[in-house]
């Protein structure tokens, strides 16, 4: 087993990785920008190296850095987590060559499951189902109309490199074809360096199915049950769940056996999720593989009583899967809400800055991924998401009805964020009766305000302002000296001098 | 204490005076006994008539909100014997509004030009965080007296980005 591992990361999945490392008796090496001095996993570590400025590319995203610092530590190994480097295959290259234990697959698995149309190409080859259409980039708008008469409209237009729904488009007849063809190959040459477009017919309504896999270096593979993440906010996963409320035991068995042919035919091995677009027919096809430790990772640690970062640095130390197919057993139902910094009443703006008052959540069924702390500045610099809320449950009616109390006692002042989203969520009828697709969310934001759609009865809303108005009277009178940041104080004098030489290096840049 | 009270968009008249084991808070003329307590910083509990609440007090760069569970309330306080807070309450309304930067970020351009003539709602500047661009906009019509805002400055919370008459 590994002495010492280096996380390459920041945020909660620095936090959640660093416990694994505790709990295994391994000691733990951070990383940090200028703006995560004073960041959560910088706190929870054994040791901690500054790796430069605040853009990712700076810090995050230099392998020269990152694999300097695993040299001066003594770091034998180095965890990823998701995001940055994590499905960059030179730098699992460049680990390799360093002597370092890249915790992933191979480079091979993964350049081959970073392009979308190679890895088409290849599960072609394998016999895995995928949505019809090219496996090849289009060299043509000619190409592209033929392709697209051939498996009927709607079509969809996708980025080889893509992600996020960069370079996607929809298209719905021939006009629409050549122009939207364009867009994309420009977005994707502008997003990805790399204008590669395919094309596949387009699931109309589909669900977003996705299944855990799991592979020794000995050959050993296993899947570990389906997550749900149908609800997304504009192509981004908002809310997983597993087990997904259409999939039944042969169904799930199906996809399980696809998903390990998938990784088999890309000799994959540690931790991987093969995604999934599901029909109304519930005919599932092969999206893509990640080649990653997923964000929504632990809805499948609470229904297995798997913990998939352990079984991750075990595999990467050359252990044998300690389990076999048989064993795993899917008991009970997880849900998780991505608690994001971003402001439901300014179309989900993105809202940094500092955490005046944090109350969180605990009690039966509650597991919370955190990192965020009250007094914390929470940067502009990176991703949005703070933390994440799991609720588990005997069935999936016990674990929203948990996770409604918890979001309930959840609170974060000082910035916004999206707590309120997941409450509508939760209450609305379709999402408990199971009936949604990846556009549910979509529409159901587009409906309007909550406040007004759910039309709290007026008298109590009255009683509540009663209350509001004593209470801001007994604030002032009980607790005056409030903690109110002024203009510019952004907490305390360790933050001062990044602050300064970010502006100097933003005006520098131009 | 006497207060004024403004609370989504209604005022009150609260006077809240120590009595035994509490309060006695009167609110428009209504009297009513509470329990008050601030186990922590910006936390209330409140028993009124045996219910307990919870209150959680949220001040932001622009406002003060008091969220009585899941529901935030914006809440303006005065005492009704300072004439400046009526001022300040006045001027608010009537006279030129300054536009604040509501997160920290970096200005990324300018939508308008100093003296130009605006309408509600038009965007004056745009502020970039987390990789996202936001249009900050005008919360009323009038002319761009000043524009403070620099294109690729950082700004803070607060900041007065421009300033609409």
């Amino acid at each position: 087993m590994f002495k010492k591992i280096l996380i390459a990361n920041r945020g909660e999945i620095a936090v959640r990785i660093i416990r694994a490392c505790r709990e295994l008796g391994i000691a733990t090496v951070a990383v940090y920008s200028d703006v995560d001095r004073a960041a959560l996993h910088v706190r929870k570590s054994d040791e901690a190296y500054s790796i430069g400025p605040a853009a990712a590319a700076e810090s995050y995203l230099r392998m020269d850095k990152i694999l300097d610092v695993a040299k001066r530590s003594g770091s034998e190994a180095i965890h990823p987590g998701y995001g940055f480097l994590s499905e960059n295959a030179k730098f699992a290259q460049a680990c390799a060559d360093a002597g370092v234990k890249f915790i992933g697959p191979t480079p091979h698995s993964m350049e081959m499951m970073g392009s979308k149309t190679r890895a088409r190409q290849e599960m072609e080859k394998a016999g895995v189902p995928f949505v019809p259409g090219t496996s090849r980039g289009l060299t043509s708008p000619e190409e592209g109309e033929e392709v697209a008469e051939r498996v009927g409209y709607p079509v969809m237009l996708k980025a080889a490199a893509g992600g996020g729904g960069k370079g996607m488009r929809l298209v719905h007849t021939r006009q629409e074809l050549r122009s939207a063809l364009e867009s994309a190959q420009s977005e994707a040459q502008r997003s990805f360096g790399d204008s590669e477009v395919y094309i596949e017919k387009a699931i109309v309504n589909p669900r977003h199915i996705e299944m855990q896999v799991l592979a020794d270096e000995h050959g050993h593979t296993v899947w570990l049950g389906e997550r749900e993440c149908s609800i997304q906010r504009r192509h981004q996963k908002v809310l997983e769940e597993s087990p997904s409320a259409i999939v039944d035991p042969d169904m799930r068995r199906r996809m399980g056996e696809v998903a390990v042919k998938v990784a088999k035919a890309a000799n994959y091995t540690n931790a991987g999720t093969v995604e999934f677009l599901v029909d109304q027919q519930k005919n599932f096809y092969f999206l893509e593989m990640n080649t990653r430790l997923q964000v929504e990772h632990p809805v499948t640690e609470l229904t297995t009583g798997l913990d998939l970062v352990h079984l991750q640095i075990r595999i990467a130390a050359g252990e044998k899967l300690p389990f076999a197919q048989c064993d795993v057993e899917i008991r009970g139902h997880a849900i998780e809400c991505r608690i994001y910094a971003e402001d439901p009443d300014n179309n989900y703006f993105p809202s940094p800055g500092k955490i005046t008052l944090l109350l969180v959540p605990s009690g039966p069924g509650i597991r919370r991924d955190s990192g965020m702390y009250e007094g914390w500045n929470v940067p502009m610099d990176y991703d949005p998401l703070l933390a994440k809320l799991i609720g588990y449950g005997t069935d999936r009616q016990q674990a929203i009805m948990r996770l409604q109390r918890a979001l309930y006692e959840y609170f974060v002042a000082g910035i916004k964020t999206n707590i309120s989203l997941f409450q509508r969520i939760l209450c609305d009828a379709d999402f408990q009766a199971g009936k949604f697709d990846t556009g549910y969310l979509d529409r159901l934001l587009a409906e309007g305000d909550p406040a007004v759609t759910s039309g709290a009865p007026e008298r109590e809303i009255e009683a509540l302002e009663t209350i509001a108005a004593i209470a801001a009277g007994m604030f002032a009178v009980l607790d005056p000296a409030s903690p109110v940041s002024k203009n510019g104080d952004t907490g305390g004098p360790a933050s001062v001098p990044s602050n300064w030489k970010q502006k100097g290096r933003s005006e520098a840049l131009r | 204490m006497i207060y004024e009270v403004i609370v989504g968009g209604k005022p009150h008249r609260l006077e809240l005076e120590k009595a035994a084991g509490g309060w006695e808070c009167r609110l428009d003329g209504l009297s009513i006994h509470i329990d008050a307590l601030v186990p922590r910083r910006d936390v209330l509990s409140l028993l009124v008539d045996g219910r307990a609440y919870e209150i959680k007090r949220e001040q932001t760069a622009t406002d003060l909100h008091m969220w009585v569970g899941s529901s935030r309330f914006a809440v303006e306080l005065h005492d009704p014997r300072s004439l400046r807070s009526r001022q300040k309450s006045a001027g608010d309304e009537m006279g030129p509004r300054k536009i604040l930067a509501p997160m920290p970020g970096r200005v990324v351009r300018l939508l308008v030009a100093e003296n130009s003539a605006v309408e509600a709602g038009q965007g004056i500047v745009v502020v970039e965080a987390m990789k996202m661009q936001n249009e900050i906009k005008s919360p009323k019509k009038g002319v761009v007296k000043k524009i403070l805002a620099t294109p690729g400055a950082a700004v803070n919370p607060g900041d007065v980005l421009a300033i609409v008459e």
